[in-house]
C-alpha cells in the first residue's frame, strides 16, 4: 500500500463520497464546535427550511467571542452591558435549547473560549475531522485530528447534514529538528514559521509539523503551533498524535474510559505519517537557530527577533503597515514604549502560559502607565491558575485577571485598545484595528509580553535579571 | 441564490496587498444576528474617518467609485478570519466579483456561496487592472474569462462544481441534502 500522510489517512476515512471530476468531496464532521458570533444565521437559515440537527450530541456550543471578560459583581453574575451582545448571546441560549446542543454558557463552569474548552472536555480527539465557525480551528490539530474553520454557510451544512463539500487540499510538512534555547517558546516557533512562509504562504495546503523539536512540546505548546496555522494561510495545521497526546487525554470527562480508551489509543496510532509518504512541499527549521519573535506590521507574517532590526520597506504595502504603526523612522523594536498588555486568546491564554507569565510578574510590578490584562483561556483554567495563586501574582504585580474569554484578541466585547496605543499581545492578529480601531499591536510570547508589562518598553525577557 | 452567468462592470481598484477579513468588515460589527445592512460598515475603519465622517481618499469614497460591482484589490485577498460577514458586506454594498491574484482559502468558500465570484489572475493581468481603474469589464463564469481593459481575455480558474452552482443557482445545502442515504450509510458503516 503506497505510504499515506496523517492527512491522506483523516481524510479518507471522512468520505461520504470522494470528489469526482465535477464534485467536490462530501467530508464527514465528527465534532463541530459552536460560538455565538458565527452561528446565529445558520440556526435561523435551518428554520426557515424546517431543518432539525443531523447530530447534536456531535455539537457543542460555548460563548467567548463577544462575551465580557469583567470580573464578576457581587450577585456572582458577568455583567453584559452591550446590548447587541447581550442578544446575540441570547439567540445562542435559545438557539441551544431549540435544537438540542449543549451549550457551555457564560457564568458556567464549562464556558471558555471555544478552541481552549474542545480539548479541555476530551472531545477534541486524534482522527477526527473537526470544524468551527472560527479560522483558528485549527489548534485542534494539535492532537492529530483535521481541524479547520469554516463560514456560516456552511456551519448551516454541518448542522443538518454533519458533512461538508470539501475540494482536496495540498499538504505542506514543516520540520523542525533540534532544540529550543531557554527562552524561546512555541509562539515563538510558530512566528518564525509565519515570517518564514509569509501570511499567504501556506494558502491551499495542510501543514503536518514534525521533527524533534516539535516531539519535544507539551500539548499546550503544540496547541500554540497549530492555532497560528491560518496566520500562514494554512486552513489545518497538524502533529501526530504519540504519548504526549495521550497522557493528555486520559480521563479527560469526555475521552474514552476503559477498554474503550485502550481501542482508542491502538487506533490513534496508526494515524502518523507512514515512513515514505511524500508532501506536495517541505519547509525545514533549525530550532537551535530560533530566536524569540515579535512582530512589528499589520499582519503576522511581519515578524522578526527581538533584537533584530526592522526591515526596510519593499513596497507600497509595507510602507502603509509601517505608517500604521508608526515606525516609519525607528530601527528596531526593542526598547519601543508599550501602553498595554495582553495575555490571553485562543493562542496563549493556557495555564503553561499563565505560568510562563507569572514568572516574570513574581516580585516586580507592572510599569506605571501600562495596563495589563491577563485572561485565561476558560473557567477550568482560572479555577486552576487562581488554585496555585497565580491570580494573587498578577494582582500584586499591578495586572488586571478576568474572566475567560476571546478579550482583546478580538475587541468586539469591551476590552480594547485606544486609537493610536501600542500593545504587546499574546494573540494571533495584529491586522489594523484588530485590537480596537487605530489600536497597534506587536504579537510575541507570554514571557515577552509579561516582560513589556514590568518595563513598559518591548523587552528581551532573557535580559530581565 | 440567483444565477450569475455574467457581469459586466466598471472595476473600483484597491492596490493593496493582504487585505484581511477584520477590513474589510471590522470585529465590532458582528453582533447581528442577521446578514442585513453589513454593506454600510464595509471597510469601515478604511472609508469613515473617527467621528463616522468618509475619508475622502479612499477609493470607494470617490465619485467615480459609485455602482463599480467589481473590486480589484492586492494579492491574498480575504486572509485572516471565518467570518461570511465578509462577503455578505461586499455583496450588500454591491460588490459582486473580487479580482486578485490570490484569493484567501475560507474566503473564496465563503464568498461562493454568497454569489460573490473570486477571480484569480496572473501578474500581467492584475497590472493591466491596476493601470486603467475604472475600466469596464465582463466576467463570465459560463466561459471562465474575463475582459481586460485593453480588450484581451484572461481566463481564470474556477472548480466545475463551483461553477455549476453559480450558473444554475444551486445552493449546497440542498446539494448536501439530496446525498442523505449516502450519509446515512457512512454513519451505519462507522457504527
Amino acid at each position: 500500500m503506497k505510504p499515506r500522510t496523517m492527512f491522506e489517512k483523516i481524510w479518507e476515512a471522512h468520505l461520504v463520497r470522494p470528489a469526482d471530476a465535477d464534485t467536490p468531496a462530501i467530508l464527514y464532521v465528527d465534532l463541530h464546535l459552536v460560538h455565538e458570533v458565527t452561528s446565529p444565521q445558520a440556526f435561523t437559515w435551518l428554520r426557515e427550511r424546517g431543518l432539525k440537527l443531523r447530530r447534536p450530541e456531535r455539537t457543542v456550543a460555548t460563548m467567548d467571542h463577544s462575551t465580557p471578560t469583567t470580573p464578576r459583581g457581587r450577585d456572582g453574575k458577568i455583567p453584559i452591558l452591550d446590548n447587541a451582545a447581550a442578544m446575540q448571546i441570547a439567540a445562542l441560549e435559545k438557539n441551544c435549547a431549540d435544537f438540542g446542543v449543549e451549550l457551555h454558557a457564560l457564568g458556567t463552569e464549562g464556558q471558555g473560549i471555544v478552541h481552549v474548552i474542545g480539548p479541555e472536555l476530551g472531545v477534541t480527539q486524534p482522527g477526527e475531522v473537526i470544524v468551527c465557525g472560527d479560522s483558528h480551528t485549527s489548534t485542534h490539530g494539535a492532537f492529530g485530528a483535521l481541524a479547520f474553520g469554516i463560514g456560516t454557510s456552511e456551519v448551516s451544512h454541518v448542522l443538518a447534514t454533519q458533512t461538508l463539500l470539501q475540494q482536496p487540499p495540498k499538504t505542506l510538512a514543516v520540520t523542525i529538528e533540534g532544540t529550543l534555547r531557554p527562552g524561546v517558546t512555541a509562539k515563538d516557533l510558530v512566528l518564525a514559521v509565519i515570517a518564514r512562509l509569509g501570511i499567504g504562504g501556506g494558502t491551499g495546503h495542510v501543514i503536518e509539523y514534525r521533527g524533534s523539536a516539535i516531539r519535544a512540546l507539551s500539548m499546550e505548546e503544540r496547541m500554540t503551533v497549530c492555532n497560528m496555522s491560518i496566520e500562514a494561510g494554512a486552513r489545518a495545521g497538524m502533529i501526530a498524535p504519540d504519548e504526549t497526546t495521550f497522557a493528555y487525554l486520559k480521563d479527560r470527562p469526555r475521552a474514552p474510559q476503559g477498554a474503550a480508551w485502550d481501542k482508542a489509543v491502538a487506533a490513534w496510532r496508526l494515524l502518523p505519517s507512514d515512513p515514505g509518504a511524500t508532501f506536495d512541499r517541505e519547509e525545514k527549521f533549525d530550532a537551535a537557530k530560533l530566536e524569540p519573535m515579535i512582530t512589528y506590521g499589520t499582519n503576522p507574517g511581519m515578524g522578526i527577533p527581538i533584537g533584530g532590526d526592522i526591515p526596510a520597506s519593499s513596497g507600497p504595502s509595507d510602507a502603509k503597515a509601517l505608517a500604521y504603526m508608526g515606525l516609519t523612522d525607528d530601527k528596531r523594536l526593542l526598547g519601543h514604549k508599550v501602553d498595554v498588555v495582553f495575555i490571553g486568546s485562543c493562542t496563549n491564554s493556557r495555564l503553561s502560559d499563565l505560568r510562563a507569565a507569572a514568572s516574570i510578574f513574581k516580585g516586580r510590578k507592572v510599569a506605571p502607565g501600562v495596563r495589563t490584562l491577563v485572561v485565561p483561556g476558560s473557567q477550568a483554567i482560572k479555577k486552576a491558575a487562581e488554585a496555585e495563586g497565580l491570580d494573587r501574582v498578577f494582582l500584586d504585580a499591578g495586572a488586571e485577571w478576568r474572566e475567560a474569554g476571546c478579550s482583546m484578541c478580538i475587541a468586539m466585547n469591551g476590552d480594547q485598545l485606544k486609537p493610536g496605543q501600542y500593545a504587546v499581545s499574546t494573540s494571533n492578529r495584529n491586522f489594523e484595528g484588530r485590537q480596537g480601531a487605530g489600536g497597534r499591536t506587536f504579537l510575541a510570547s507570554p514571557l515577552t509580553a509579561a516582560a513589556a508589562a514590568v518595563t513598559g518598553r518591548v523587552t528581551d525577557a532573557r535580559e530581565l535579571t | 441564490m440567483e444565477p450569475f452567468k455574467t457581469l459586466t462592470s466598471k472595476t473600483v481598484v484597491l492596490p493593496v496587498e493582504n487585505v484581511d477579513t477584520d477590513q474589510i468588515i471590522p470585529a465590532r460589527f458582528l453582533k447581528a444576528t442577521s446578514k442585513a445592512g453589513l454593506g454600510s460598515k464595509l471597510f469601515a475603519d478604511w472609508r469613515f474617518d473617527g467621528e463616522g465622517k468618509p475619508k475622502g481618499d479612499f477609493v470607494l469614497n470617490r465619485p467615480e467609485a459609485a455602482g463599480a460591482a467589481i473590486l480589484v484589490a492586492g494579492d491574498n485577498f480575504g486572509c485572516g478570519s471565518s467570518r461570511e460577514h465578509a462577503p455578505w458586506a461586499l455583496v450588500d454594498y454591491g460588490i459582486r466579483a473580487v479580482v486578485s491574484t490570490s484569493i484567501a482559502d475560507i474566503f473564496r468558500n465563503n464568498s461562493l456561496k454568497n454569489g460573490l465570484v473570486p477571480v484569480v489572475v496572473d501578474k500581467a493581468a492584475y497590472a493591466k487592472l491596476l493601470a486603467a481603474p475604472g475600466a469596464s469589464l465582463t466576467i463570465s463564469v459560463e466561459d471562465r474569462t474575463l475582459t481586460l481593459p485593453d480588450g484581451s481575455r484572461a481566463s481564470f480558474p474556477i472548480d466545475p462544481f463551483a461553477r455549476y452552482c453559480l450558473l444554475n443557482g444551486v445552493d449546497e445545502l440542498e446539494f448536501l441534502l439530496s446525498h442523505e442515504t449516502a450519509i446515512a450509510a457512512f454513519e451505519a458503516r462507522r457504527g
